[in-house]
């Protein structure tokens, strides 16, 4: 890797993904969307490890990330299942419809 | 040219992100969040992790994503419609505070900070193997494969017809 300014520019990067993840959560209304965007904030998370590990020169960061990877498969399993349980129920992915356990 | 590569892979990547938080339809976004995830691998092997990269394009370009259009092709999703939700506006106007708070925040913290590459580094896929099944991490690995046949069972119990 040649240039310097590559670790800095990465973790902005992973700020950017984070901050548009979020966004996503709170602009959208389709639960499947809304999961995506979820993949999308720990996307973001794991660049910021990816970039920290090269500026630290250690692999402990990168072993993180793997964990982070194996999270959220075991994550967007067992949240589509419960998309699927949802759907079952209400017939609809529209957010607002689950509201049975509202306060 | 590597730093060519990295800033339009950078530039895909937070335009197809803008894409799948904007689109209505949700198996487009879909697709967009496989673009962002392979321009993601691409820094991430300029970033000299070709390990996390593979696990990148496989793991989550491939195995999640092909998850979530699959669920999607399942449930035959229509296109989000506009309506006036009472909740909604509210929602939005907290999420978009949060999220300017917390780029204004981090911003400020980040262009202060001086990231430089350290001198040596070595994330070949035989120093990750060794890091991963070394003392210190070996059990949180094991562990990892528990977790994923408690969620393999999870997922097979919550979509099951009759729950």
């Amino acid at each position: 890797m040649e240039n310097p300014a590559f670790v800095h520019h990465a973790v902005l990067l992973s700020l950017v993904l984070f901050g548009l993840g979020t966004l996503g959560v709170f602009l959208r209304r389709n639960v499947i969307t809304v999961l995506m965007c979820v993949e999308l904030m720990l996307n973001g998370v794991n660049l910021a490890f990816v970039a920290f590990s090269r500026a630290h020169g250690t692999l402990d960061a990168q072993v993180l990330v793997f964990f982070v990877m194996v999270v959220a498969a075991a994550e967007a399993a067992v949240g589509l299942a419960i998309v699927i349980a949802l759907h079952r129920h209400k017939d609809t992915l529209d957010l607002d419809a689950f509201n049975l356990m509202k306060g | 040219m590597d730093a060519v590569l990295f800033y339009v892979f950078a530039a895909l990547a937070v335009a197809s992100a803008v894409v799948v938080i904007a689109q209505r339809n949700a198996i487009y976004s879909a697709f967009a969040l496989v673009v962002t995830l392979c321009s993601l691998a691409v820094i991430f092997a300029l970033l000299g992790s070709p390990f996390i990269a593979a696990l990148q394009v496989i793991v989550y370009a491939g195995a999640i994503m092909v998850l979530f259009l699959f669920v999607l092709m399942l449930l035959n999703v229509r296109r989000e419609e506009d309506h006036p939700a009472a909740g909604g506006r509210t929602l939005r106007g907290v999420g978009l505070a949060l999220v300017t708070l917390l780029v204004l925040q981090a911003g400020t913290v980040l262009l202060r900070s001086d990231l430089r590459p350290a001198a040596e580094f070595d994330a070949s896929t035989v120093e990750m193997a060794e890091t991963l099944f070394s003392p210190q991490f070996l059990y949180a690995f094991e562990a990892t494969s528990i977790l994923i046949l408690a969620a393999l069972v999870g997922a097979v119990v919550l979509a099951k017809k009759e729950l």
